[in-house]
């Protein structure tokens, strides 16, 4: 294949050559492929995941060919499974493209050993029964699991994994400048190198904010009893401190300095959702724990030592208006800091694998040095069993948002499609899938409806039937343009699960075609 | 008759949503065959953009019922593309898009028609884009979605009582991406805010001072920058850089490798140059996937009013977890562009030169280098010379009778705006209305005096 990395240009500079190659080295298992689960492929493919397997049982029917554009003409009659995967495999050949014609129900029972080869399976257009199932399997054999439906205007992506860290959760805007109120040696020397009343208008204008924050710090500091600013009159009164400093309107190191004086401000210690990492159970390691969580205790040591309440520093500074030696010099600091951050938690790491029987070695010091750069920024998110969720839902969440104006049609299609799938247990076919007793379809549908509200402890019956018309009236379509939009998302989930990169969603996402007012229902 | 069975099964799950009623459906709404047929046989889409975007637009449309779609793109298929423009193959790569783009579709679903055009989207006269019944826009600049908001806005008539009329309204779906996020928003002129109603939803692209890349380089994009706007220009005399040139963008990145290590800057890659230099956007399959979806989904309502609209502007970002927000955006009453237009009283006297001269006084307006048209007429032309010559002559007549004598009307005014270095075209419409003519002129008189 040519020129991968010009292929991939637009993708790299999001995820990485690590990303990639998470990517790459991905094997996924698609059941159903319908146009939710080709779209969804479509997207893996393109972005060139390792090997696909599509797993469908169905013959192509002239319907499909209006929402799947996968198959064609010349496909009627043939192995819906074979006519997808061929398509796929014609956008990219790097990937592995099979087919398994046989139904994924049929699987589930008879084979549940053949998913754990696969790293994600994504199930589309699974009925409840099936996603229990199969979701049991998945969680046993350590394999990720997606759960993606279209169903008319509605639809719902549910990820299903028991635990999933993300050390690179690269959020948009998590640039803090650390050590302003409390600067480490190196950078207090450096500091106070610097002489914030120099005459030269030039080199005044040149000074970083970081170093005129640091020193006033000290000033105010030193007439404050070393307490900090705190009440917002002491807080107005430093940022006219540094005004004050100013000897022309235009010098942006000080307008920058007034800009991040909150940061002075700012409580020392870690985010509460980092304490909770660090708190949590798995952070007690022992020779089972992963990576992720080995590296947690040693963070926790540091945090608890070293680090006086702060993780180890990243070492990157962001622009800031400055003369190139002392900007180049200013990074300097922060990098020796990290670098020296970076040695203790990597002993710490080492301790704590001899400790507990490990290689100390087995984890290389690139991924020390990453968790160390994204300390501040770990994210665990977990998944509740499908059966969990079917059996005790978060009743308080669904009645909520029953009667949220702007979401109650997401709350509400959460329940219908629940009733959808009852009510094709008991009728064999899905409300209004046939043209014929529409009106009887209705009413058998808004039953089920309100007995699963009870069952679920809810009440909202006469706020959903509306949606229980619209229900029917989708007769279970899957429209290409919804299923596109499902697949899209469930797409971008996966390559979130397996990149381990960003932070997927954490809820069942309800996809709302009406207005739009989707939701994530915590459940 | 198996034909028949054959062509209604074909669209057996979209015919649910338009063959049946509901009760949260638009009130324009009339379920049946009729309805799903008219789709077929009279509706026509422009796709702008036959890109990450583009690709999936005309998919996603074409197994929505529709059947009659165009697609304009100037651009030709890059390897880079690939990733996600899910049309196009290696082979295809140096090819117009556009047309590559509407033989694949065409080819995979049988009876459905797409013209394509390969071309700018100003080099179509603007009565092409009057032919459509909704314009979808699948594009990445803030200059190309203006253009074409004053263009569809630019049909938009008012009545008397300054009420949008419902017949010149051209509705525009907008969809826009950007690594995990992505935007989409449905524009009805008069009735909803317009592009240049809410132009503040696109921030302005951050510029390096020349003085920083000059004097106080601090980061790798300083490094690069300088080579590119400064250093190149004192080296290669007259030379314009060529960002699609690679022997141009490796001198740009060795330069900028060279000034990097002389201030101890590290950072500098070949990847980040052309980063920097072409100001690169990420792009995903997945997330042009959904916007173009979501896109696609409101086009079908709009045009069928199957189901509500977004109202009307949607955010997805997936970056941390998955959020979308539907916002509510408000429209601007004194808009240049939707608005029903700046009135302008004049003399009936008055020449299409004093009238562009008074153009460049108005204090709304500002413009210079006009050219003007009236009702699809050029009454003026900066260019192409051949026309600028063929239109000159005019700017002596009086503008009332260039206007055939009528008391009151639209035209439209392109030119540019603005001062300085941050002048752009655009495109206005102004409201003519010729002093001391009685309501119902006697049009041979006035042409006899």
């Amino acid at each position: 294949m040519a020129e991968p990395k010009i292929k991939y240009d637009r993708q790299l500079r999001i995820w990485g050559d690590q990303g990639q190659a998470a990517l790459e080295k991905a094997s996924i298992c698609l059941l159903n492929c319908g146009p939710t689960g080709s779209e969804t492929l479509k997207n893996l493919v393109l972005g060139g995941i390792g090997s696909i397997t599509v797993v469908d049982g169905t013959k192509v029917e002239v319907g499909d060919l209006g929402n799947n554009f996968m198959v064609d003409e010349s496909c009627v009659g043939q192995s819906k499974a074979k006519c997808v995967c061929a398509f796929l495999q014609e956008l990219n050949d790097a990937v592995k493209a099979k087919f398994i014609e046989e139904y994924p129900e049929a699987l589930i029972e008879t084979n549940p050993s053949f998913f754990s080869q696969f790293t994600l399976v994504v199930a589309t257009q699974l009925v409840e029964e099936s996603m229990v199932k199969l979701d049991r399997i998945c969680r046993e054999a350590n394999v990720m699991l997606l759960f993606a439906r279209s169903y008319g205007l509605a639809g719902f992506v549910r990820i299903s994994v028991k635990e999933h860290a993300v050390v690179e959760s690269k959020p948009d805007h998590m640039w803090d400048v650390i050590g302003l109120n409390n600067p480490w040696p190196e950078l207090r020397s450096f500091a106070e190198s610097i002489d914030l009343d120099t005459a030269e208008p030039v080199t005044h204008k040149h000074i970083p904010f970081v170093i005129i924050l640091i020193k006033l710090v000290e000033e105010w500091t030193k007439s404050h009893g070393g307490r900090l600013p705190s009440t917002s009159n002491e807080k107005q009164e430093f940022k006219g401190l540094i005004k004050a400093r100013m000897i022309s309107t235009d010098e942006e190191n000080y307008k920058e300095a007034v800009q991040n004086a909150s940061k002075v401000f700012t409580p020392r210690g870690i985010s509460s959702e980092l304490q909770t990492i660090i708190n949590d159970g798995s952070s007690e390691v022992d020779s089972g724990s992963s990576d992720f969580w080995v590296m947690v205790a040693a963070l926790k040591e540091f945090i608890a030592n070293e680090g006086d309440g702060e993780t180890p520093l990243e070492g990157s500074i962001p622009d800031m208006a400055s003369s190139t030696e002392l900007y180049v010099n200013l990074q300097r600091v922060y990098q020796a800091k990290a670098e020296a951050d970076f040695l203790v938690m990597e002993r710490r790491v080492r301790d704590i694998l001899k400790r507990i029987g490990r290689d100390p070695y087995s984890i290389t010091k690139t991924n020390i040095k990453n968790f160390c750069k994204n300390a501040r920024k770990l994210r665990i998110c977990r998944y509740r069993t499908i059966e969990e969720e079917f059996n005790t839902p978060a009743q308080a969440e669904i009645q909520k948002l029953l009667i949220d104006e702007d979401y109650c049609f997401a709350a509400g299609f959460y329940i219908l499609l629940r009733a959808a799938d009852r009510f094709a247990a008991n009728f064999n076919c899905f409300p209004g899938q046939f043209d014929g007793g529409l009106d009887e379809d209705i009413s058998r549908l808004k039953t089920i409806a309100v007995g699963l509200l009870n069952d679920l402890g809810c009440n909202g019956s006469n706020l959903i039937e509306d949606l229980v018309n619209e229900i029917v009236r989708y007769g279970a379509a899957e429209l290409h343009a919804v299923s596109a939009f499902i697949g899209g998302v469930a797409s971008q989930e996966v390559i979130k699960l397996i990149t381990r990169q960003f932070v997927p969603m954490t809820g069942t996402f309800i996809f709302n075609g009406i207005d739009h007012k989707s939701q994530i229902l915590r459940l | 008759m198996a034909e028949t069975s054959a062509q209604l099964s074909r669209s057996r799950d979209l015919d649910k949503l338009l063959l049946r009623p509901g009760p949260l459906v638009d009130s324009s709404f009339e379920p049946g065959p009729d309805l799903r047929d008219d789709l077929k046989e009279y509706v026509k889409v422009l796709v702008v953009g036959a890109g990450g975007l583009g690709c999936e637009l005309l998919k996603d449309l074409a197994l929505s019922g529709f059947r009659n779609l165009e697609v304009i793109d100037m651009d030709r298929i890059e390897v880079s593309n690939l990733n996600r423009q899910f049309l196009f193959r290696l082979e295809d790569v140096g090819k117009p898009k556009a047309e590559v783009a509407a033989k694949r579709v065409m080819e995979r679903i049988s009876g459905v028609d797409i013209k394509h055009h390969f071309c700018r989207i100003e080099d179509k006269p603007i009565d092409f884009y009057s032919d459509f019944n909704i314009i979808v826009l699948g594009l990445d600049s803030a200059e190309a979605r203006s253009y074409i908001n004053a263009v569809a806005c630019g049909f938009l008539e008012y009545d008397d009582d300054d009420n949008p009329q419902p017949q010149t309204i051209k509705p525009m779906v907008d969809g826009g991406t950007e690594g995990f996020k992505g935007h989409v928003r449905v524009i009805v002129p008069g009735v909803t805010p317009c592009f240049e109603c809410t132009i503040w939803l696109f921030p302005v692209q951050v510029k390096f001072p020349l003085c920083t890349l000059a004097e106080t380089p601090r980061n790798a994009a300083h490094c690069i920058e300088y080579a590119h706007l400064i250093k190149w220009d004192e080296v290669h005399s007259g030379k314009t850089f060529d960002p699609d040139n690679p022997e141009h963008m490796q001198w740009v990145y060795q330069e900028a490798l060279k000034r990097a290590e002389l201030f101890g800057i590290t950072g500098v890659t070949y990847s980040f140059t052309q980063g920097v230099v072409k100001n690169i956007i990420p792009a995903i399959a997945s997330t042009n996937a959904i916007i173009s979806a979501a896109c696609a989904l409101e086009t079908l309502k709009i045009v069928t009013g199957c189901s509500k609209t977004l109202s009307n502007y949607l955010m997805y970002n997936g970056a941390d977890g998955l959020h979308t927000k539907v916002t509510d955006l408000m429209k601007s009453s004194d808009c240049l562009v939707c608005g029903p237009g700046i009135l302008i009283e004049l003399e009936t006297s008055v020449t299409l030169r004093k009238f562009m001269d008074m153009l460049e006084d108005h204090p709304k307006l500002h413009l210079t280098r006009v050219s003007v048209t009236y009702r699809g007429k050029n009454l003026y032309m900066q260019a192409p010379p051949v026309l600028e010559e063929m239109t000159r002559p005019n700017l002596e007549l009086p503008l009332f009778d260039l206007m055939s004598k009528t008391r009151k009307d639209i035209i439209h005014v392109n030119g540019m705006a603005g001062e300085g270095d941050k002048k752009q075209s655009c495109l206005r419409k102004l409201r003519i209305v010729f002093k001391g003519i009685d309501g119902v002129t006697d049009v041979d008189m006035a042409g006899g005096a």
